[in-house]
């Protein structure tokens, strides 16, 4: 089912948490909605959601077409998952999953049995079964969230949102849970909707990412398309490390050829570090002089800090390890730096 | 350093609560068990028992209606007024409860705001038994309240709007995850509120009258007992109370070590 919200608006006393937001999600995809805390992300799901409601007169919410702006959470069939699970802390693994089934009025509620086995079907599915008759409590976070998963998933909604749903996992097991919550869309082909302030992992696993700051949508695009082709200053700063450069640097980085972003003539101008190259600085030719500051070379990359000859501004720098050993540099070596690719915003001239 | 302070705080406790304790049912006793028997099988201490009694069993279930309906709302939404409110259900820890009572006369008195209509009516409050339930359940109010927003407030509201979304109605969210939830914490708050239902004096010493096996409860008898010389008698009905303290103390441990044991 595809989602679509439009113009929403939703105001708490003095602060506007979403202002004018649209979206549109094709059915079947796994849409990240990625900001900073405070950008209304969360606030825009929850009014998906219908746990929460657009300021009067704002904007709608529709649900494969229908208009359900007006209609309550509970019959909306979205499976919502929160971030810190909400499990029932006093019922079983088993009897939170079935819940949803449960309080269904008695015309529409499947018998005892046909419950129990769609839990168990359900756990089985999360690869839970094991741990039906166990608390809440007596789990780890990561079988807590696909509890929760699975009970979300038991009223058979024909959405699924998920708040930060990797935000209170460490890391290790948070990107195995992100990388089996892809296949696991795969598999069920269900609209899914997830909020995270990590770009790593709405870049790695959503199908398109939708950026937000500030309670407006800043772009929408597929990973790729965000990340080569930031839309604001907001998203590329956002979307990994960037170096921002006076303008002047650019005319001399790109004189003489080499592929460069066009000059402007007192913008900024942003670079992403593995977007720099570096060359011997006594070879010549076009490029800024640098001298180099401090070499981190734990990891797979080496990183290098940078300060720009011409205005003292500091750069970093990621290279390849075996280009590192080939440049045989040292702290305090002079080095020639070139912009492979760069972005400057219009917009962005004051300083 | 520490053995002292062990030993200060005992003495202290020894003197200032056990001992009376003990006192209370060394008197009691003191002319024998025939004798105590016979002093709370006398018609008018079995009369106050019932009152105190009927009291409780009237005041204790509101209280846990209101005391849940306030927590519930001051826990779980936001709305105008309520802090306010939060203040409101603390009135009647603040204020004495000799006050409480006198505000009851006050309003519902012979010489009261309502008295003259209720005459007219044909309906007592003060010096009979509704005056009683009332001025006990202003006193006792805050207890399930008290102890129900500060935990229900901790919660959270996510559970509730998990359920929501699952498709439960508010009663099904209510009956199946938020009472289930508060439990341990209603239990409690219903014992304190129920010991001090019981032993309440104050106020209803106000509004009561004394009127001998009409408006007496056990706190007011045993005070007429021991006015009367009628020591043992006073200690008899008075160690019936503290025995009551006592069961509701055991319970109140055996629910703390429950929780502290389930988390």
């Amino acid at each position: 089912m595809s989602i679509d919200a439009h113009g929403i608006r939703k105001v708490f006393g003095a602060f506007t948490a979403l202002d004018g937001v649209d979206l549109h999600v094709p059915q079947g995809k796994l849409v990240a909605v990625l900001g900073p805390s405070g950008s209304g992300k969360t606030t825009l799901l929850r009014i998906i959601a219908g746990l929460e409601f657009p300021d009067p007169g704002s904007g709608r919410i529709l649900f494969h077409g229908d208009d359900v702006t007006d209609i309550p959470a509970g019959r909306r069939r979205v499976g919502f998952v929160f971030q810190h699970y909400a499990l029932f802390r006093h019922m079983s693994v088993l009897d939170n999953v079935a819940f949803g089934l449960r309080v269904r009025r008695r015309r529409t509620r499947p018998s005892r049995a046909t419950i129990l086995e769609r839990a168990h079907r359900l756990l089985e599915l999360v690869q839970l079964d094991g741990l039906a008759g166990r608390f809440p409590s007596q789990l780890s976070g990561g079988q807590r969230q696909r509890v929760a998963l699975a009970r979300a998933l038991a009223v058979e909604p024909k959405v699924l949102l998920l708040d930060e749903p990797f935000g209170a996992l460490d890391a290790r097991v948070r990107k195995e849970l992100r990388r089996w919550l892809r296949r696991f869309h795969d598999d069920i082909q269900l609209t899914t909707i997830f909020v995270t302030h990590d770009q790593e992992e709405a870049l790695e696993i959503a199908d398109e990412v939708v950026i937000m700051n500030q309670g407006r949508v800043e772009q929408v695009g597929t990973p790729q398309q965000v990340y080569d082709r930031p839309a604001s200053p907001f998203v590329y700063q956002f979307l990994g490390n960037v170096n921002v450069l006076r303008a002047p640097a650019l005319a001399v980085a790109s004189r003489g050829g080499g592929p460069a972003a066009q000059a402007v003539s007192d913008g900024r101008i942003y670079v992403r570090p593995h977007d720099i190259e570096l060359t011997p600085h006594d070879e010549g030719g076009p490029g800024l002089s640098a001298i180099v500051r401090h070499i981190h070379a734990a990891g797979p990359h080496a990183r290098l800090l940078l300060e720009q000859v011409q205005t003292r501004e500091p750069v970093e720098v990621e290279i390849s390890r075996s280009e590192l050993s080939g440049l045989g540099l040292r702290v305090n070596d002079l080095v020639r730096m070139r912009l492979r690719q760069a972005h400057s915003f219009e917009e962005d001239y004051a300083i | 350093m520490r053995w002292l302070l062990t030993a200060v705080a005992l003495v202290f406790l020894a003197f200032f609560l056990v001992l009376p304790l003990v006192a209370v049912f060394a008197q009691a006793f003191e002319k024998g068990g025939a004798y105590f028997l016979a002093a709370i099988r006398e018609p008018d201490a079995l009369a106050a028992i019932r009152l105190t009694l009927l009291t409780v069993a009237i005041v204790v279930p509101a209280n846990v209606l209101f005391g849940v309906a306030a927590a519930w709302a001051i826990g779980k939404f936001r709305f105008p007024g309520k802090s306010l409110l939060t203040t409101l259900i603390d009135l009647p820890f603040a204020v004495s409860p000799v006050i409480a009572g006198l505000v009851y006369v006050l309003v519902f008195g012979a010489q009261g705001w309502l008295g003259p209509w209720l005459i007219a009516h044909n309906i007592r409050i003060i010096f009979a038994v509704p005056g009683i339930v009332l001025a006990t359940a202003f006193v006792t109010f805050p207890f399930v309240a008290r102890e129900l927003i500060p935990l229900m407030q901790a919660q959270g509201t996510d559970e509730e709007y998990s359920a929501v979304t699952l498709g439960a109605s508010g009663w099904q969210t209510f009956w199946r995850v938020t009472l289930p939830n508060i439990r341990w914490g209603l239990f409690y708050g219903v014992i304190l509120c129920n010991a001090r239902a019981m032993g309440e004096f104050g106020a209803v010493s106000v509004v009561s009258g004394h009127i001998r096996g009409e408006t007496n409860t056990m706190p007011l008898h045993v005070e007429i007992l021991y006015n009367e010389y009628n020591i043992v008698g006073a200690f008899a009905v008075a160690s019936l109370l503290a025995l009551l303290a006592l069961a509701s103390l055991v319970l109140k441990s055996i629910v703390e070590w429950r929780q502290a044991f389930l988390r």
